[in-house]
């Protein structure tokens, strides 16, 4: 068999529907034997399309995304798409084509040395140079990709090597000497732990991503329900828990609600599960959780102990160790804590606004417009900035797998290629992207392929013709210097839809928001939406970069505690 | 505090840089990496002296375990270990300072391989302080260059190499 029959072969031993890429030179011989496969093929219009759509697909579906780009700028694009679910864990091969061996290291026409440039933002990545490594090498790509702490894999082949004959000898999840992750907990840690939340009186769960991943979300919640303990998510983790129940205290960190982060603050113990108290979350390290106990659980021991010191550290699949937990759990007394922070839940709601039919549009009224809209049912995917933030407030994410953001890396252009990803994984679901007037013309080339493809994604932008965020923090931390933030001579949205071949629509008073949004749900198709909101709101609360989460700034600036 | 640990990898192409390139990216500073085969065919063996206080030293353990063709990681100076190291010094060597150069070799069982009309080549194994101190004493005659393998190091009792015992 040749090589390129021996990877889509492959490809459909690991149950592989679809594969997001752009064709080039040096992967012909793998797109013509593509072309004689029932694979489906999404064309993007750019590499950092497929690999965001890839993303989004797995994200959503927790099934791997799988990616084909050619060799050179074919292999650089695709970078910033790998370097992103490297740091939100997402399970992604990507294959490239690579100039062929004789040439490799001569400078050759579209030679890039992918696997050096990806090596510290792959979980793993592979230079395959013989065809008769291909059956092992595809094998244990997605074997890393999917198991353990999941992340992007690259495979990068040479051209000559699609063409040349091997056999093919295809083992599913292969042993790799040098990869065994931990799946159980150590039983006597588990132990501890559960005495540790026995003795609590503030107890306080702080769950991530994580959970997403192990899908360990019913025992999650078991765990909440049944110790009546409050629980915080970290912005990758919302959906983890349903974000409607009355122990949810909302999402912790910069951005998070005042109870939360009070909560954390005044803890006595912090369960923290599949978090990795990235510096967004904890605030000035030094004041973090200052009387927390931490039980820390995670399935990649170097997460463990990294930023924040940890009494209890359990490696270990979530779903197993939290399992092990209940079975030895006893419930804390919580009642007092919990009226506690049900009061800071009252005192310090977020932002609630009356609206004036006349009134600018508030973009955290669209989100909750949305939220009612689609039942919370709906797939949400954002890009990065304000918009991303009032997402993650107002939306309430009843559901895992719902809310597709871009977290560790914060990469602009994220959200239209995601959501594009999470229609293609499931058809006939409802799918939201919501973006900024900058974030989204940074991969707008997409709505081709949204149109092309029939993937009926909604496009929400809240253009407040800033790039906000930034806006945000020169009006707050520079004295309202806006060097540079300004999106002056943006394109006229909805002529840009409608150039595409999608259906654009447009809002500016409050008033429209609910009739433009039912109207976008009833098109057939992509819909893309302007909301030209209040441009120069911001996103409150805030706790300032590397400030004690404790002192929060509330909206009209006042630093409260 | 200075440590050194015993990497275990896979002798695959990449693997130095893969080792190399987490140091660098995360911050931590190498003072010596040594490579060589071990018996068993396909394993090399890193060994890798470091600065650093013990929860960097934990950390880089544990990233290093993260790295695939990592097999296994040892932190040598948790335990008793013999450390060796070989220098090449070429120190200048005039007729007349050549016998005080060789009484100082001979002192520090170090060996004379090669003599020009002007300098000697000299090589030494040893400890850190050992060569650092014949280094000092061969400083008064003029030393031209140094050569350094950087540690190598052996547990005494157990051995992790290969994975024998
Ligand atoms: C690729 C990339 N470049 C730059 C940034 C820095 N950045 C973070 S938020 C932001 C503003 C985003 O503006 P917009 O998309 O309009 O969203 P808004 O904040 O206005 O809602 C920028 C520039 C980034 N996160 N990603
Ligand atoms: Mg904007």
């Amino acid at each position: 068999m040749k090589g390129s029959q021996i990877i889509i072969t492959a490809l459909e031993q690991e149950n592989v529907e679809v594969v997001f890429g752009y064709p080039g030179g040096a992967v012909l011989p793998l797109y013509d034997a593509l072309y004689h496969s029932k694979l489906r093929h999404i064309l993007t219009r750019h590499e950092q399309g497929a690999a965001h759509a890839a993303d989004g697909y797995a994200r959503s579906s927790g099934k791997p995304g799988v990616v084909f780009a050619t060799s050179g700028p074919g292999a650089t694009n695709l970078v910033t798409g790998i370097a992103n679910a490297q740091m939100d864990s997402v399970p992604m091969v990507l294959i490239t084509g690579q100039v062929v061996t004789r040439l490799i290291g001569t400078d050759a026409f579209q030679e890039a040395d992918i696997t050096g440039i990806t090596l510290p933002i792959t979980k793993h990545n592979y230079l395959v140079k013989n065809a008769g490594d291909l059956s092992r090498v595809i094998a244990e790509a997605f074997h890393l990709a999917t198991t353990g702490r999941p992340g992007p894999v690259l495979i990068d082949i040479p051209k000559d090597v699609f063409e040349q004959e091997a056999e093919f000898s295809y083992q599913k999840t292969p042993d790799i000497t040098g990869y065994k992750p931990t799946y159980e907990g150590h039983q006597g840690q588990v132990s501890r732990a559960a005495r540790a939340i026995a003795a609590a009186k503030k107890p306080v769960v702080f769950a991530g991503g994580g959970i997403i991943r192990s899908g360990a979300y019913r025992e999650l919640q078991e765990l909440v329900e049944r110790g009546q303990i409050p629980i915080t998510l970290s912005l990758m983790g919302l959906g983890a828990f349903p974000g409607s129940d009355s122990l949810f205290l909302g999402m912790a960190g910069m951005h998070g609600t005042v109870a939360a982060n009070y909560a954390l603050m005044e803890a006595d113990l912090i369960l923290a599960a599949g978090v990795r108290f990235d510096d967004r979350v904890t605030g000035k390290l030094e004041s973090f959780a200052p009387g927390a106990k931490i039980i820390h659980i995670d399935i990649d021991p170097a997460e463990i102990g990294k930023n924040v010191a940890v009494d209890i550290p359990i490696v270990g699949d979530l779903k197993r160790v939290l399992a092990s937990l209940l079975a030895r759990f006893k419930s804390p007394e919580t009642g007092t804590w919990v009226r506690q922070v049900q009061e800071w839940c009252n005192r310090y709601p977020l932002s609630v606004r009356e609206e004036e039919p006349e009134s600018k549009i508030k973009p955290q009224y669209v989100i909750k417009e949305i939220y009612r809209l689609t039942g919370g049912e709906a797939i949400i995917a954002t890009d990065v900035g304000q918009h991303q933030m009032w997402t993650a407030q107002h939306y309430r994410f009843d559901r895992p797998r719902t809310f597709l953001t871009s977290g560790g890396l914060g990469t602009m252009g994220y959200g239209l290629p995601a959501a594009l990803g999470a229609a293609t994984a499931s058809p006939g679901r409802d799918v939201w992207c919501i973006a900024g007037d900058g974030g989204i013309q940074m991969n707008i080339q997409e709505l081709v392929t949204a149109v092309n493809y029939c993937l009926p994604v909604k496009i929400a932008i809240m253009n407040n013709g800033y790039l906000g965020m930034v806006r945000q923090w020169q009006e707050m931390f520079y004295e309202g210097r806006y060097a540079c933030t300004e999106l002056a001579g943006n394109p006229d949205f909805v002529k840009v839809a409608e150039a595409f071949g999608a259906t654009g629509l447009r809002a500016t008073r409050c008033s429209e928001v609910a009739a433009v949004l039912e109207t976008a749900a009833d098109t057939r198709g992509p819909v893309l939406i302007d909301f030209q909101i209040d441009r120069e709101e911001n996103v409150y609360p805030m706790v300032a970069p590397n400030y004690p989460l404790s002192e929060i700034i509330f909206e009209g600036k006042g630093r409260g505690k | 505090m200075k440590q050194v640990l015993a990497v275990l990898v896979e002798n695959k192409a990449g693997v130095l840089t893969r080792v190399a390139g987490l140091f660098s990216r995360r911050g931590f500073n190498i003072d010596s990496l040594a490579v060589g085969e071990t018996v068993e065919p396909g394993i090399s063996r890193m060994t890798i002296a470091l600065e650093g206080d013990e929860a960097q030293v934990e950390q880089v353990e544990k990233q290093l375990n993260k790295l695939i063709n990592v097999l296994k990681v040892v932190n040598l100076s948790r335990e008793p270990t013999v450390f060796r190291e070989l220098m090449l010094i070429k120190v200048k060597a005039e007729p007349q300072t050549r016998s005080d150069i060789q009484q100082i070799v001979e002192t520090f069982r170090g060996k004379v391989v090669d003599v020009s009309l002007n300098s000697m080549i000299i090589e030494v194994t040893g400890n850190d302080e050992k060569l650092e101190a014949i280094k000092l004493l061969l400083e008064h005659f003029g030393i031209i260059e140094v050569a350094r393998t950087g540690r190598v190091a052996l547990l005494r009792s157990l051995k992790i190499d290969g994975d024998r015992s």
